[in-house]
């Protein structure tokens, strides 16, 4: 067989590439991360040789060693050496592109230029003499358009080509001083490198780039020797040799591209410049952004087009939970499983835990599908940059990102595709902040609980709802302003020099795949997540032991003679309630170990093991908050009762008589708290699975849960106990670590702090 | 000394020096402002930060802090 080529693919961002990359390959792709990163690697077979495999590299502008990007980038082209590089290159912005390529040829792998959007240059009145082009590159180039598909096939057999038998040698050279101090690097230190990496390691040690000198492990007394001649050279340009290679580049592009570019064109507004003067325009700019989130929302996770509202994704959504969700899965299947004659508690698993599990993540898809499929047509269009351009002076003072605000608005209908949609926040720093603080957004699962809370005990007043919305807010402010001093933030602030590509109309093509790809990855993620997690809290509600035996609760209920009077009166001392309320729950797993876990609540006011388990219910879905207080309030609709509401309003009495109970007469305070904690603390499992996904690391995934828990916990504990003593209860020792933990958080958020001058990337 | 920061809307201004060091200073060299390249600065972000300038034929934005580090004649 013949050997399997390896050729990569280059370019910079918003230059086709990722259209070009499909294009060639088609549906043979695969999706994976860059080893260690949360970069996106992609690779796939190309069509017109299934041999060959094409690697998409990250987007970048260049091979500095200061982006994650542009690391994975170069580490990939210097390590593993593919056959060759397709360096896409955008004809209308062709000196910033050609900066990379001047880059590239110096690798020593043979590189091919494909030159795209020719057409639009055309169009433009403008020429470029590709011949001459080429000839001063020293590399092919075959032009093509990646959006229609002229060319790319003839792009990818010269590269192909070039793979077995081309060669690049870089045809560009520096000033004097650079060429001289370069030959004396490649001297002393390269000369037993591969001869075609040796130059490009030689410009590397002359900038000083800090990874290349760890590697090489240049001795220090040879380090010494190079650096006399760096220097030389920097006091001769007056520059120091970072800035003075990449000035000479750029000076060598634009010299080069004189007689070579021929601008005819009048430089007149282009449709583009159109647009932008008035979607960033200073007046109008916030108006059009605030419709088009409202949009966003509205399409996505707004008002059903049954109810009236535009929504089509609510729409399916609940089509989908109404028929699938409900009805097929956990009926049907209860009621097929039960005419085979299957074990009652395989039933149960079956359908109560894994099928309505399956059921909770189904019913999100098409929300999520519309969702994703908008967020993608923003990005394609060019118009997520421009939200960048407009809201990064807000959110920047938090650590965050001015893209940060379309996870969080997404994160008010659900925390799983808000942590998802942090994806296009370039900056890794920006993006982990963004990660940790969307789930503070009260999402819609997270509405019954404050419904319960407002209805039970404050009259169903309407400031409980919107204090939530206030609350997650803050809590994402304050996060912001506090990490951002952390130890885990500091020390990488990212320059924002962002390119703002023109717009254009969408590729249906990549925005079909860019939806399909999320969505997936929210299917199979969320799937496996919810799945085991459900199966974890159906066995812990279902099991437990009764006066010593063990087995399914509801089924050891049943038997009178383990069910004795005497035994109801010890269960019901034990779990605090009257004899006539005990249930089967009461003897499960979950609530013998709610029971002893609720300790950690009780400087929170409601250290009950009621509230506690519904708070650990809620881990699987916020939704069975609501749903578990019914149960343990013995609330039956079996009975002919009617189903309990959403709001939970049938037990609203004995909530509130259960929290006055616990909190010795401040049930509101108590009540309030227990309704801060469950907002801010982790997310539900599936929304735990996408942070762990968006993170790509154990350590920031712990680190983002174990963040959230503690801020919950200390914030409803700075309420309760400050609460208490307004109300004058006061408890001596709370007060004291609830002022100590409320001036620490005070001192975290003014101290002063100094924005990095210098970034890095472990 | 006249910066970036300083230049009005509108201007067309040519870059003589750059100063700061490290990532930024790269960063903002790799988009295609170095020594001698004249850039337009086309608008201000509504919230008046960051400035968008056309630079080599594209637009770019970039924060006031970072066209501060962007000496300008």
């Amino acid at each position: 067989m013949e050997k399997q080529l390896r050729i990569a693919l280059a370019g910079n961002p918003n230059s086709g590439k990722t259209t070009l990359f499909n294009k060639l390959t088609g549906s043979n792709q695969f999706v994976g991360n860059w080893p260690g990163v949360t970069v996106e690697k992609k690779e796939g077979r190309l069509i017109v040789d299934k041999n060959v495999i094409l690697t998409d590299l990250p987007g970048i502008y260049s091979l500095s060693p200061y982006t994650l990007e542009e690391v994975v980038a170069r580490n990939y082209l210097i390590e593993e050496k593919p056959d060759a590089i397709l360096n896409i290159v955008d004809a209308t912005n062709l000196e910033r592109n050609l900066y990379l390529t001047t880059q590239l040829t110096e690798l020593g792998i043979p590189v091919v230029i494909a030159l795209n959007m020719m057409d639009l240059v055309r169009k433009a009145g403008d020429s470029i003499n590709v011949k001459e082009l080429s000839k001063q590159l020293g590399c092919r180039i075959v032009e093509i358009s990646a959006l229609k598909g002229d060319g790319v096939q003839d792009a990818a057999k010269a590269a192909i080509e070039a793979a077995r038998n081309g060669k690049t040698i870089p045809q560009h050279s520096f000033s004097g001083p650079v060429e001289h101090a370069l030959a004396h690097i490649e001297e002393v230190t390269v000369h037993n490198l591969p001869e075609e990496q040796q130059r490009w390691y030689a410009i590397k040690i002359f900038e000083r780039d800090e990874k290349v000198l760890k590697q090489l492990k240049v001795p220090e007394d040879v380090r010494a020797h190079i650096e006399q001649d760096i220097q030389a050279a920097e006091k001769e340009l007056d520059d120091d040799a970072e800035s003075i290679i990449t000035n000479e580049r750029y000076v060598y592009i634009s010299q080069m591209l004189k007689g070579i570019y021929k601008k005819k064109g009048k430089g007149e507004l282009s449709i583009s410049d159109k647009i932008d003067k008035i979607v960033t325009n200073r007046v109008l700019a916030l108006p059009i952004f605030v419709a088009v989130m409202f949009l966003v929302y509205a399409l996505s996770m707004g008002k059903s087009i049954a109810d009236g509202g535009i929504s089509i994704g609510t729409f399916l959504t609940d089509w989908t939970n109404d028929v699938i969700g409900g009805a097929v899965l956990t009926d049907g299947s209860r009621a097929l499983l039960e005419s085979w004659g299957v074990a009652p508690w395989l039933v149960g698993l079956i359908s109560d835990g894994i099928l309505a599990g399956v059921g909770a993540v189904l019913g999100f898809v098409p929300q999520m599908l519309v969702l994703f499929l908008m967020l993608c047509l923003l990005e394609d269009c060019g118009y997520m940059a421009r939200i960048a351009f407009i809201m990064d002076r807000i959110f920047r003072r938090f650590g965050l990102s001015g893209k940060s605000f379309i996870p969080m608005l997404v994160g008010t209908g659900c925390g799983i595709p808000g942590v998802m949609a942090s994806r296009t926040i370039e900056n890794e720093r920006d993006r982990r902040m963004t990660i940790m603080t969307t789930t503070f957004m009260p999402c819609g699962a997270k509405m019954p609980i404050v419904g319960l809370i407002a209805g039970a005990l404050f009259g169903g007043s309407t400031w409980v709802a919107t204090s939530a919305y206030f609350i997650g807010i803050a809590a994402i402010v304050i996060s912001g302003i506090m990490l951002k001093k952390t130890k885990m933030f500091a020390g990488d602030p990212a320059p924002f020099v962002m390119e703002l590509p023109p717009y254009h109309v969408p590729a249906w093509g990549n925005v079909l795949r860019g939806t399909w790809e999320r969505g997936w990855s929210f299917i199979k993620r969320a799937g496996t997540v919810i799945v085991v997690s459900s199966i974890v809290i159906w066995f812990l509600t279902s099991f437990g032991s009764v006066n010593g035996k063990f087995g399914m609760v509801d089924e050891l209920y049943e038997d009178k003679s383990l069910v004795t009077d005497e035994y109801v009166t010890t269960v019901a001392d034990r779990m605090h309630i009257p004899e006539d309320e005990v249930e089967p729950m009461d003897d499960s797993l979950l609530a013998r170990i709610a029971q002893p876990a609720s300790i950690v609540f009780k400087p929170l006011g409601f250290g009950d093991w009621k509230p506690t388990a519904a708070t650990v219910t809620g881990l699987v879905a916020k939704e069975e908050v609501v749903a578990n207080f019914g149960i343990m309030y013995a609330y039956d609709d079996k009975d002919g009762e009617e189903e309990l509401e959403e709001n939970g309003n049938q037990i609203w009495n004995r909530v509130a008589e259960d929290f006055n109970t616990i909190s010795g007469g401040h049930g509101r305070l108590a009540a309030y708290a227990f309704m801060i904690f469950n907002l801010l603390c982790a997310p539900c499992f599936a929304a735990i699975g996408a942070i762990k996904r968006e993170m790509n690391s154990a350590k920031w995934t712990w680190f983002a849960i174990g963040y959230q828990c503690c801020f919950a916990w200390v914030i409803a504990f700075i309420v309760w106990q400050l609460g208490c003593a307004f109300a004058g209860a006061v408890n001596a020792v709370g007060l004291v670590f609830a002022l100590a933990a409320l001036a620490l958080l005070l001192w975290q958020l003014f101290k002063p702090y100094k924005e990095a001058q210098r970034l890095t990337v472990q | 000394m006249k910066t970036l920061r300083d230049t009005k809307v509108g201007e067309t201004v040519k870059v003589v020096k750059l100063h700061g060091e490290g990532a930024v200073k790269r960063r903002i060299m790799d988009m295609g402002i170095t020594r001698g390249v004249e850039i337009y600065v086309r608008k201000l972000a509504p919230l008046g930060d960051p400035v968008e300038v056309t630079v080599r034929g594209y637009e770019l934005s970039l924060r006031k802090a970072d066209a501060e580090m962007i000496e300008v004649e």
